[in-house]
């Protein structure tokens, strides 16, 4: 008997009892969409945040003043009173550093921008004309301030999105003029929108002037919080990092004992670290899904003891008209594996099913794995084998002659 | 029922096996011993069997309950091994086969028609046919073409699609006959064929049983405890506590064939269109 016949004997004996059939795989069905689903919620998670990252470029480093982790204590970046980042340490990166492109310092504030008769309170970033080219941010209109504002500490202005809208709803900006901390700056040009950060904040309500003008005009102090460089290329960032450092230390005249009073991340330990968060949550929504898709293959298990049981007479007829040992168990095993199988393709049309209508539905990003896919067949045929196996051997262990004489 | 009763006359016959000397044996028990183990006691089954049967003969079995003519036909079937003596079935010493080898056994040579007619359920008469011959490895087509052919041979044509449940007693004893002869065995072995079934219906399975025994020269084993049964064989062999008590060639062998037609066509006239 060779297994083409075995599998529609059992295709026949499943069809013999759909309700049960059905009943039986519905365990495998909500356990395998659930994996798929779970997974694939996980990886869409994971792969906007990637998106998110690779829009601020994966070859970006930050470059700030203050170590992070200063004797055991973890100080946090920025301002440490003892400020001791330059604008020459900067320029020093950006002249001996080969695998560094471009350099901008970001001096912060919170400033009251004043249009008119409107007015809106917002994050004033002073930066270099290279500022648009390191963070991958295009212009929507006018153009970035040039490097001759940034020698001259020109009164020039570029806003984002949501002040252009807010400030002149309706109108152009450019050419206007914005009074920041009662200096009239002028409008040169307008961002492209950002739109909302993994946070939720809005990266739109933003400005930038040049940062000598923000040093000298609006802070009225000489000092740089944070610096974005841009390597070569994403290979080129662990260098460029080594390089940088190296070099600050140099020039901050620290000795092999001292720790460093600066720091310098990359995007890609960034990238890592928010993708090693999004990993945990699937593994652990998968693993949740997944005790599901195991108690479905218990059940299998029981209905296919049961399923021995009430067939004890059709086994003993099987036997006594010439069915081996052999046979029975394959018949039986296959009626699991091909319940689990059956259950684990519906289990993946649900579940890819599920996939695409969760974004409509819930508002959430997913991206169907084909990993999980696979899985989730490999998975659900492993449990057919295994908790088919033992109703299947009882199958084949019973004795023609008892079998037949069952009630 | 208008028959006469045959007198049995119970006499040892070991004449009879010489008095066919052209027909090969197809069964042959010598000395065979079955001994049960139940708990701390032996259970002595059968106590030294020794019989022949040939090609073509229908032997009918009888006895008691606890004789031995159950255990008997557990042996003679491949189900059960002798614990001692030995059994060849067409020529073939089967008595130390393993169990898998008694099951290719039971699916070439042997064909079962059970009390109980054991058929699948919810599964057609043509597909219940078929089944033997799934074991057998025949293809789809010739399985179809054959197990057709048996459910003409015992008058259920055009009652392939039936299931078991749509069909009365008598027909489904008749498809477990079709799936008995289906793969053309040396051996049917017929377990109290009408027990189940009223007196006509009996007949009428008896019918079939001795058409195909004379038409098709097929050996019959008919194990059964009624003795009017009984005399439509040829042959009849009492078992008695474990021993062959009486083996004795049957005089008046009751014509099943003739018998039907003396009958009245009582309740099922639907079931005896079918039939001819």
């Amino acid at each position: 008997m060779n297994l083409l016949m075995i599998i529609r004997v059992a295709f026949r004996a499943l069809v013999r009892n759909k309700m049960r059939a059905a009943l039986t795989m519905l365990g495998i069905i909500i356990g395998v969409s659930a994996v798929i689903a779970m997974v694939s919620i996980g990886q869409g998670a994971s792969a906007s945040v990637q998106a998110q990252i690779d829009s601020i470029g994966t070859n970006l480093l930050f470059v700030s003043a203050g170590s992070q982790n200063v004797g055991g204590v973890r100080s946090g970046t920025g301002d440490t009173g003892n400020n001791v980042l330059t604008v020459d340490d900067l320029e020093a990166i950006k002249r001996e550093v080969p695998s560094v492109s471009m350099v901008t310092p970001s001096v912060n504030t919170r400033a009251q921008l004043i249009a008119g008769n409107m007015n809106w309170n917002t994050s004033l970033q002073g930066v270099s004309e290279q500022y648009p080219d390191i963070r991958k941010w295009s212009i929507q209109s006018g153009a970035f301030f040039t490097d001759s504002d940034v020698r001259t500490a020109a009164r020039v202005i570029v806003i984002g999105q949501t002040l252009a809208d807010t400030l002149y709803a309706g109108g152009d900006p450019v050419g206007q003029t914005i009074r920041v901390s009662n200096l009239p700056f002028r409008v040169v040009g307008v961002m492209a929108a950002k739109g909302q950060d993994p946070q939720g904040r809005d990266q739109d309500d933003i400005a930038f002037a040049p940062y000598t003008t923000v040093q000298k005009k609006v802070l009225g102090r000489d000092r740089v919080q944070i610096a974005y460089v841009s390597a070569i290329s994403q290979d080129a960032t662990y260098t460029a990092q080594s390089q940088i450092t190296e070099l600050l230390r140099q020039r901050h005249k620290l000795t092999a004992s001292e720790p460093d009073d600066f720091t310098v991340r990359n995007m890609t330990d960034v990238a890592e670290a928010a993708n090693e968060t999004s990993r945990t949550m699937t593994i652990l929504l998968a693993c949740i899904a997944g005790v599901s898709l195991l108690v479905g293959g218990i059940g299998i298990m029981n209905i296919m003891l049961v399923s021995v049981t009430e067939r004890t007479r059709e086994i003993g007829i099987r036997m006594a008209i010439g069915a081996r040992s052999s046979a029975v168990r394959s018949q039986f095993l296959i009626e699991s594996i091909v319940l689990s199988l059956t259950g684990g393709t519906m289990g993946i049309i649900l579940g890819v099913g599920l996939s695409l209508a969760i974004p409509a539905m819930l508002g959430w990003p997913t991206l169907v794995s084909m990993m999980a896919i696979v899985g989730s067949v490999i998975f659900s045929a492993a449990v057919g084998i295994f908790f088919g196996y033992y109703p299947a051997r009882k199958a084949a262990a019973l004795d023609p002659i008892d079998a037949l004489r069952y009630e | 029922m208008s028959t006469t009763f045959t007198t049995i006359q119970p006499q040892v016959e070991p004449a009879l096996l010489a008095q066919m000397p052209e027909s090969r044996p197809v069964i042959q028990l010598d000395h065979i011993h079955k001994t049960y183990t139940m708990g701390d006691v032996d259970v002595h089954a059968l106590r030294g069997v020794s019989l022949t049967i040939r090609e073509g003969e229908f032997v009918a079995i009888m006895g008691a309950s606890g004789s031995g003519k159950s255990t008997t036909m557990n042996i003679i079937g491949c189900l059960d091994r002798p614990t001692r003596g030995t059994y060849i079935l067409d020529g073939e010493d089967v008595s130390q086969m393993s169990k898998d080898e008694r099951a290719d056994i039971r699916c070439q040579k042997i064909g079962f028609v059970f009390q109980g007619f054991n058929l699948l359920s919810r599964t057609s008469a043509l597909e219940n046919v078929e089944l033997p011959m799934l074991y057998l490895g025949v293809d789809a087509a010739q399985r179809r073409q054959r197990a057709t052919e048996a459910l003409a041979a015992v008058g259920l044509a055009g009652r392939e699609q039936n299931h078991p449940n749509q069909l009365s007693g008598g027909q489904q004893q008749r498809v477990a006959v079709a799936r008995s002869l289906v793969n053309n065995p040396a051996l049917i072995l017929a377990d109290e064929p009408t027990g189940n079934l009223d007196s006509r219906t009996s007949v009428e399975v008896m019918e079939i049983f001795q058409r195909l025994n004379r038409e098709r020269d097929i050996t019959l084993v008919l194990v059964t405890h009624e003795p009017d049964i009984a005399q439509y064989a040829d042959r009849v062999i009492v078992f008695k506590d474990g021993k062959i008590k009486s083996d004795y060639k049957v005089e008046n062998k009751r014509d099943a064939a003739e018998e039907l037609k003396n009958m009245p066509v009582i309740d099922d006239e639907d079931e005896e269109e079918d039939y001819e």
